[in-house]
């Protein structure tokens, strides 16, 4: 499909947009960017359905179908998420998750 | 004849204790009163009924009393001979029990609604005094040993809650703890005893216990404990109860306390009934203590009861609080009691003790109660109990003045008063069978006649005193019981009792001994004639003797010291050295593993508690290095 791309540079690929959302999500402060860290952690592993089906099952679609449920699934994940920053907004007049640091001992 | 009826000498008493007792801010004073009253008169009618149906109808079965039951239901089986009932035993003297307490018990109720008028708890003392009513009523009719100590303790609690009936006084307060806690401690010794007699005696039945030919007596012998019989002991112990109910040695320091109580409380339950427990249970149990082992733990009653009349006697002349001289008083009339029991036989005329006692049980009530209730109309006039505060009383008190007087010739025994009989009978069977009892008995007599008159010429005689108000005759309400007393206590001396009170229930013909009856009359007399010189009118001879007797008698007017002895033995021995120790090693060492193993949780869980910190990343971030450690060990130790 693609030439002269090797798997090794895909999952290359895959790991750093990983690692890029896991730490995205562990240091912002703005639950918004985290969001959109969640959502670079679900694309790495739609990458890597969509590679490893490629390169392990040439002919089958399985891992492609996965990718498009995950799709599906983070923007249903992201309507929820965005209403729950709205309503807490409005609690707190802030997106900050510093704010949401309310459940603890 | 059907007795089923007798229920409700037990249901009208505990209904009527309810019905007061929870609507107790909704009945009024007036209302509250005549309902004690009139449950009260049905309880008597119903009594008197009972006694007159027994004793002259159908009773005497081929001229022996019979037991009925008037109702019996199995309650607890332990084996086929060992179980518990609950029932109403009609006996001789269970019904003599009967008419005394449903007489005093409404004569006190009659009483206390002039001498409780106006009393914020009036409602409240005639639920108690019902209450009372009610565990008497049950203790006498038991049908077993369980059965009378279950009222036994009713009793108690009732005593308890009467004593302290004018709570806000500390020492009411204190005098209802110390007689609670002193019958307790003398009951601890009536249960192990109750136990014993089960477990080696095999019944707890008082039908079965007592038959002369039942098991229980007959093989008394089978075990012995330190010299005598286990049988033996467990009536000893059951006579240790019986003791601490009857305010006998060593535990009567509660009775002179117990005067804290109001008035007709005295009257009701510290003179006439509950006082005689004590008496009653030993009368019960009559065939075991003559029996077994040749009736060793008898002669125990007798001499307690012996020691106990005198020393009572002794220290009541001594007294200057008008009731606490008619408890001491009371200590030792049932110390009579105690003590004819003790010298009496089973067969016939032998058994002439156990009904002197008997008798002298029913004198005893309607003059002691009389004495009390009289005392009580005093006080009520004059707000005082001390004898100081008083004196001259006759003109201004004229009924309270006859009936006390005669109360005080009834209970010096002299002739053809009711003490007079019932003493004559006391003094006959001290005589016929044990001749050093006898004499104390004599002296008692003596002694009694003159703290009695002491006590009378202090009243109502004696120095000429100028009262603030001017002190006056008490109502109706209160008159009516000392007039009707004041007859029974001449009256009582004229029932046929030795034809019906006798341990072998089939009665004799008691007759009058002269030549007792004149020295005990002489005795008497010279005690009335003594207090007569000394206290008709103001003299020093009182004080010169006591000043004479000096060590003597300030040993009595202390009571001996038994008070203090007591508060040594519980304070410094008991409380200090026994105590201290074992409340210091459960404060120390078990309360203190605890509260270590409490405290250890505490501080370790606020060392590690900021784990749940609430902050989402970093929960993240303990989990996302969790899985990079997971996968390190699947990649490099797998």
């Amino acid at each position: 499909m693609i030439e002269n791309i090797s798997i090794y540079e895909l999952l290359t690929l895959s790991t750093i947009l990983f690692f890029i959302g896991l730490y995205g999500f562990l240091t912002r402060k703005n639950l918004i960017t985290m969001l959109m860290a969640i959502e670079l952690l679900l694309n790495t592993s739609v990458i890597n359905f969509v590679v490893i089906n490629k390169y392990l099952y040439p002919n089958m679609l399985q891992g492609v179908y996965f990718s498009i449920f995950i799709i599906a699934v983070a923007a249903a994940e992201t309507a929820l998420a965005i209403s729950i920053i709205i309503n807490l907004y409005r609690l707190k007049t802030s997106v900050d998750i510093a704010e949401t640091e309310t459940m603890k001992y | 004849m059907d007795f089923s009826y007798t229920i409700f000498i037990l249901i009208i008493p505990i209904a009527t204790f309810l019905l007061l007792g929870f609507f107790y801010n909704k009945i009024k004073p007036a209302i509250s009163g005549w309902i004690g009253v009139f449950a009260l008169s049905v309880v008597a009618v119903l009594s008197y009924y009972t006694a007159y149906q027994y004793f002259f109808n159908v009773g005497k079965v081929e001229g022996k009393f019979q037991t009925f039951f008037g109702f019996k239901t199995n309650w607890m089986n332990f084996t086929e001979t060992l179980r518990i009932d609950m029932g109403i035993l009609l006996d001789p003297i269970s019904i003599m029990m009967l008419v005394v307490v449903s007489t005093i018990s409404l004569m006190a109720h009659i009483y206390s609604r002039g001498y409780m008028k106006g009393d914020r708890g009036y409602t409240k003392f005639f639920a108690f005094l019902s209450l009372f009513t009610f565990a008497m009523m049950g203790l006498v009719v038991a049908t077993n040993l369980f059965q009378i100590y279950i009222f036994w303790e009713l009793v108690g609690v009732s005593s308890y809650l009467l004593i302290g009936f004018y709570y806000e006084k500390p020492s009411a307060v204190a005098a209802a703890k110390k007689a609670f806690i002193v019958t307790r401690f003398a009951d601890l010794g009536f249960l192990i005893g109750i136990l014993l007699m089960g477990y080696y005696g095999g019944s707890y039945d008082f039908m079965e216990l007592n038959n002369p030919e039942g098991p229980a007596i007959m093989n008394w012998a089978s075990s012995s404990f330190m010299g005598l019989s286990v049988i033996t002991w467990a009536l000893i112990l059951m006579f240790m109860g019986g003791a601490g109910k009857s305010a006998m040695l060593p535990f009567h320091i509660w009775l002179p306390d117990a005067m804290e109580g109001p008035t007709p409380v005295s009257a009701l339950i510290h003179a006439a009934t509950m006082v005689v427990a004590g008496v009653y249970l030993v009368a019960r149990m009559f065939p075991m203590f003559h029996f077994v082992e040749d009736g060793f733990a008898l002669y125990v009653v007798a001499w307690v009861g012996a020691i106990s009349s005198l020393f009572a006697a002794i220290i009541a002349l001594t007294q200057k609080d008008i009731k606490r001289v008619l408890a001491f008083s009371t200590m030792s009339q049932i110390g009579y009691m105690m003590l004819a029991l003790g010298v009496s036989k089973y067969e016939g005329h032998e058994g002439l003790g156990y009904m002197a006692s008997m008798w002298h049980l029913f004198t005893h009530a309607m003059f002691k109660a009389l004495l009390f209730l009289a005392a009580g109309s005093v006080i009520h006039a004059v707000h005082s109990n001390y004898l100081k505060d008083m004196g001259g009383l006759r003109k201004y008190m004229p009924i309270t003045n006859i009936t006390f007087l005669i109360a005080a010739l009834s209970i010096s025994g002299f002739p053809f008063t009711a003490g007079f009989f019932s003493k004559d009978e006391i003094l006959l069977a001290a005589f016929e069978h044990n001749k050093p009892i006898y004499f104390i008995t004599l002296l008692v007599a003596g002694l009694t006649a003159f703290y009695m008159f002491r006590l009378y010429f202090g009243i109502f005689w004696g120095k000429k005193k100028e009262y603030e108000h001017a002190p006056h005759e008490s109502p109706w309400s209160m008159t009516i019981p000392l007039l009707f007393l004041a007859f029974m206590s001449i009256a009582s001396g004229y029932l046929p009792f030795s034809e019906w009170l006798t341990p072998d229930r089939v009665g004799f013909h008691g007759h009058l001994n002269y030549t007792m009856a004149a020295i005990a009359v002489t005795v008497g007399l010279i005690g009335i004639i003594i207090a007569w010189l000394f206290y008709k009118n103001p003299t020093n001879y009182p004080a010169k003797i006591s000043a004479a007797s000096g060590k003597l008698y300030k040993w009595a007017f202390n009571k001996f010291y038994f008070d203090e002895v007591y508060i040594f033995i519980t304070h410094n021995i008991i409380f200090k050295r026994i105590s201290a120790p074992f409340a210091w090693f459960d404060k120390k060492v078990v309360d203190g593993t605890m509260e270590g193993i409490g405290n250890k949780t505490v501080s370790l869980s606020k060392a590690i508690k900021g784990v749940q910190s609430g902050k989402v990343q970093d929960y993240a971030f303990a989990f996302a290095g969790g899985v990079f450690v997971l996968v390190l060990i699947v990649i490099y130790m797998i």
